[in-house]
Order: C-alpha cells, then structure tokens, then sequence
C-alpha cells in the first residue's frame, strides 16, 4: 500500500523537478542588461550589465569560459597586479584574489596559459582544466629586460597560432625629436630609438628568459599600440597605432589647431613580418588619405612620404587613443558582426582647445577577412554625459576588451574599474 | 595700548613674511607682485599658446599625462621651483601628489622673462588658484642663476 502511495509522489516530484529545471534554464538564457544599460547608449537590441566595479585601473581582461575573469591593473593595488573575478549566473562577478605585484596592462589566455605583462617582461602562468592559475607567485619568464620609458611604457600582448608571442614595445618619444614634444626641436637623424622600441616584436610562447637577442622586431615604425589581436580568419596581427600629437604645439607656422586637433589619423594596420608603418619620418592623413612628411623630419605638412611605408587599413580620427581590439567571433551579436573588429577608443587629450572625441567603442565591420563599409560608434557615453567627454571629467574610460564564452562583449574602464558586459537580447 | 599692540602685531606678521621670503629664495626678495588685469589678460594669451594643448582650458591636466595646475604644491608653492619647470622643463617622472605623469613637459626657456612672469601670475591665480604674482624680477633672477651655473 505504502509502496503504491509512493510512485505517484515520486512521479509527480519528478514533473516538478523537470519543470522547474527547464524553467530555470529559460530563466537563465543568459545574464540580463541593467536596467539603465550601465549609462551606455547602444544600438538597438542590445544591452548591458554591470559586471563589477573593482575602483582601480583596470586595462586589458581576459574571460574564461568558466567565467573566470583576470583583468591587469595599470598600477599595483594591495601588491595585487592582476585581479581574478568568479561570475555568477545572473552575470555579476565578485572579486576572489589576486596576484602578480606589477603593474601594466597585457594579459592574454592560449593553450592552457595565462600570459601577463609589466611594462618591462611577459610572465605566464600555468593553468589548471578549470582555467586556474596553479601556482600564482611563481610565473614563467618568458620576456625580460625590455625598454621602458615614462611614456608609451605598457607591453600589450597576443599570441598567434604557431608558438608565437607578439609585445609591443611603445617608444618614450612623440615624435624622435632632438627635444621631445619641444617647440620647433628637429627630428634626430635616423632616430636610434628604432633599434629597440617602436614596434612589435616576436618571441617565442614558451622559451623563458627571452629578450631583444631572442626577439624577432616584426614590424617598425609604429609609435605605440595598446590595442591589438590576432585576426584568426586571415591568420595575421593586427594593431592600433597611438598616432603622434602636438603638431600644433612644436610647429605652429605649420599647423593651426584645428588642424592639429584633425590630424594624424588613429590607424589600424594589418601586419606582416618586416613592415614598416613609418614613424617618426611620416603620418597618416586621414583626411587628404595620404602619408605625409612628418614636420620634424622635413615635411610642410603637403610633402608625400616614401611610399615604402606601410598603409593603414583603416584610418579613424586622431587623439582618440585605441587602447582595445577584438575580432568578434562569437555567436550571440547579429550575423554583422561576425568577424567584424570593436575598438575601444580610450578618449583624446590632444584635440584641445578644440573638443575632445572618442570615450566610446566603435565596431568596424570586415567582410572575407577585409574592412567593408564604414565604421560605426557601437557603445557611447562611457564619460557620463557629452560635456564630460574629456579625459579629466569622463566618469569612465574604455580600454580593454574581451568576448564571453556566450559571446557578450566585456569592456574595461581604468577610470573607475567599471566592469560592463554587452549582451544581444532581442531574438 | 590697542595701538601698540596694533603696530606689534603688523611688525612681528610682517617679520614672518619677510623670513620667510629670505629662506624661500636668495633671490632678491621682491615685494609680491599685485597681479593687474593686463597681466592676467596677456598670461591667459601665452598659456593659450603654450600651455593648453597639454594642461587643458581648465587647467586640471591628463590624468596618467599631465599633471593638473590646480590645487597643487607645485603652482602653489616655492616660486623658484615653478619658474625652473618652465625653464628647465620637467622629466623626471617624479610622483605629483600621490600621480605618476607620463608626458615629459619640453623647456619653455625660449619664453621672455615677461612671458613667464604673466603666464605664471595667470596660473597661480587661475582655475579656482589663488596666490601671488610672479615678477619679471624674480624670473630674471633665476633664469640668471641657472646660466651661472
């Protein structure tokens, strides 16, 4: 009797049990955007969340997809250079450690490592099935003893897929002038500074103790890049050059401010090994769509530079400091998007007096591993409001991002450490 | 009484103020220098000029760049220090208030005596700042000093 009793109370407890589960799942479909969309305008459909606010200055961040999340600190914050997050399901994600007392901004995750820089080596780190870091006090060294000037300092990193590592090794100078940023000062001939920084060399993922004798430099010429990824559809790097400011300010009989606030153009180039994207003897034009002579090596700002030197394959406005670059490959954001790159254009300081530009993350489309079409602004007004868009009033800054297992976009900010994920919601 | 405690009380402030110039500088001990409309009017023109494109109309800089002119030791402060940052530049990378900067701030000694005291007494009085002027004496005087050298 008892025995009858008890299948129909089991049957009945396992339509439940099913129900509630597959309602959970319903539920679940993904994390939901906040309500105000964390004070970001997107495009319709989609939305985003607040994933943490960790107030320190987060740079470059990388996902797991066990949503693990490891984000670099420009500086160091409780002897902590890297902040380790644990998401929940609802999507926001609570701080669980940390590691790695140095400051900088390149992390990136490959083949069951996590790869970190300071601004002067690149350590990696072994991680476990789960992604997690096993033993984080005692990195690998992979790179060492790498230039580091008070500017263009950081190493952005990424790797390819044949045992590559790519560092960018920023230049301490805006233009190789005698007298840096000086009124008038000339270009030094040749410009030494090449030899070890302004370009992006190669070394290998799991050789230790590299340096500049084990490096490969692969490409020249390219003042500093923060943003940069490796595009997987054309197997090739592609970066973000910081194009070069004070035209105004060291030759005033040559630019007026306007023109200095318009040129040069922020350029995304496509890199082989050996190119040469031409600074400090030349820019790029992004309004005449020209490379022009730079002014501290002869030029009057008409003058066309040797055509040897690289084009961009896309030239954005100048100032606005990309400081991240994805090639989307996920499957939640609408079909153009696929493969398409987002920028996340940190925000200009050089356009003053006239206004600032950028503080928002732009989505370049590609087509058959090639840019099509025009660029578009996907994610605005990470400063708060238009009139905060400068880079001592912005409420946030973006800088860097990474893509979600589910294919959200995660973007960093290293004004306030504002975590933000976008998701796609409509279907 | 009142009177004499009056003129003591004017003496003795008027001696702190004097010492304190003394150790300050060893350059002639100027009186500080009222700060007129003119001197305001060509300061804001030269800081237009050289000054803006890096450390902003409002003066509050480039966070991680340039360092902010507002509320800082640095403008505030010992006179001699702030007329060397424009003469000599500054690239040492020094903390600022509790900031690192990255920008190297190129020298501005091509700039006339006059040029930075204006300049100068424009900052210091500028963007919420509230200090005395700065003389064409005392930046003569320094500029003097570090050609010795």
């Amino acid at each position: 009797m008892k025995k009858i009793l008890l299948i129909p109370v089991l049957l009945s407890a396992l339509v439940f049990f099913t129900l509630y589960a597959f309602k959970d799942i319903s539920a679940l479909g993904g994390p939901k955007p906040d309500a105000d969309n964390v004070g970001l305008k997107l495009p319709e459909g989609f939305g985003a969340l607040k994933v943490a606010d960790i107030g320190a200055k987060a740079r470059h961040i990388v996902v797991t997809p066990q949503g693990t999340i490891y984000i670099k600190l420009a500086r160091v914050k409780d002897e902590k250079g890297i902040i380790v997050l644990k998401e929940n399901s609802d999507g926001r994600a609570q701080i669980t450690g940390g590691f790695g007392n140095y400051g900088g901004t390149g992390i990136y995750m490959k083949d069951g490592y996590l790869y970190a820089s300071s601004n002067k080596e690149v350590f990696r780190y072994k991680l476990n099935d789960k992604n997690e870091v096993i033993d984080p006090n005692n990195p690998e060294i992979i790179v060492k003893g790498l230039k580091m000037g008070r500017q263009h300092e950081t190493k952005s990193i990424v790797l390819d897929n044949d045992g590559n590592l790519y560092v960018n090794i920023g230049v301490p100078s805006n233009s190789c002038q005698v007298q840096d940023r000086g009124l008038r000062s000339p270009g030094i001939p040749g410009c030494p500074l090449l030899d070890s920084a302004a370009g992006i060399w190669q070394f290998k993922k799991d050789k230790l103790n590299q340096s500049y004798s084990e490096g490969v430099r692969y490409a020249t010429g390219l003042r500093n890049v923060v943003g940069l990824d490796w595009n997987q559809q054309n197997n090739q790097l592609y970066v973000m050059q910081h194009g070069r400011d004070n035209l105004n300010s060291s030759w005033p009989e040559i630019y007026d401010t306007k023109e200095s606030a318009e040129l040069p153009a922020e350029c995304l180039y496509a890199l082989k090994k050996g190119d040469n994207a031409g600074w400090p003897f030349m820019y790029y034009d992004g309004l005449q769509h020209k490379k022009i002579v730079a002014p501290e090596y002869g030029g009057d700002k008409k003058k066309e530079a040797d055509p040897k030197y690289l084009d961009p394959v896309v030239a954005y406005p100048a100032h606005m400091a990309p400081n991240g670059l994805l090639f989307y490959t996920g499957n939640m954001f609408p079909e153009k998007y696929k493969n398409g790159a987002f920028i996340a254009f940190h925000g200009s300081w050089n356009r003053a007096p006239e206004p600032q530009k950028g503080f928002f993350v732009v989505f370049q489309p590609f087509k058959n591993g090639k840019p099509s079409g025009d660029w578009e602004i996907f994610a605005d007004n990470f400063a708060g409001t238009p009139e905060k868009a400068s880079m001592n009033k912005a409420d946030h800054r973006p800088c860097g991002l990474a893509q979600g297992a589910d294919g959200s976009l995660y973007v960093t900010d290293d004004a306030k450490g504002t975590i933000y994920r976008i998701v796609y919601n409509k279907k | 009484m009142k009177r004499v405690l009056m003129i003591l009380l004017i003496l003795t402030t008027g001696g702190i103020k004097l010492s304190a110039q003394t150790k300050g500088k060893k350059a002639p001990a100027a009186k500080p220098k009222v700060v007129t409309g003119a001197v305001m009017a060509n300061g804001k023109k030269i800081y237009g000029q050289y000054c803006l494109a890096c450390h902003m109309a409002d003066g509050a800089g480039v966070p991680n760049m340039n360092p902010p002119l507002t509320k800082t030791s640095y403008v505030l402060g010992d006179k001699t220090r702030l007329i060397n940052v424009i003469l000599n530049g500054l690239a040492t990378g020094e903390e600022i208030d509790g900031e690192t900067y990255t920008n190297i701030m190129p020298p501005h000694n091509f700039l006339k005596d006059q040029e930075i005291a204006d300049v100068l007494s424009f900052v210091r009085n500028s963007f919420g700042n509230k200090a005395g002027g700065i003389s064409v004496a005392e930046v003569k005087a320094i500029r003097a000093k570090n050609t010795k050298k």
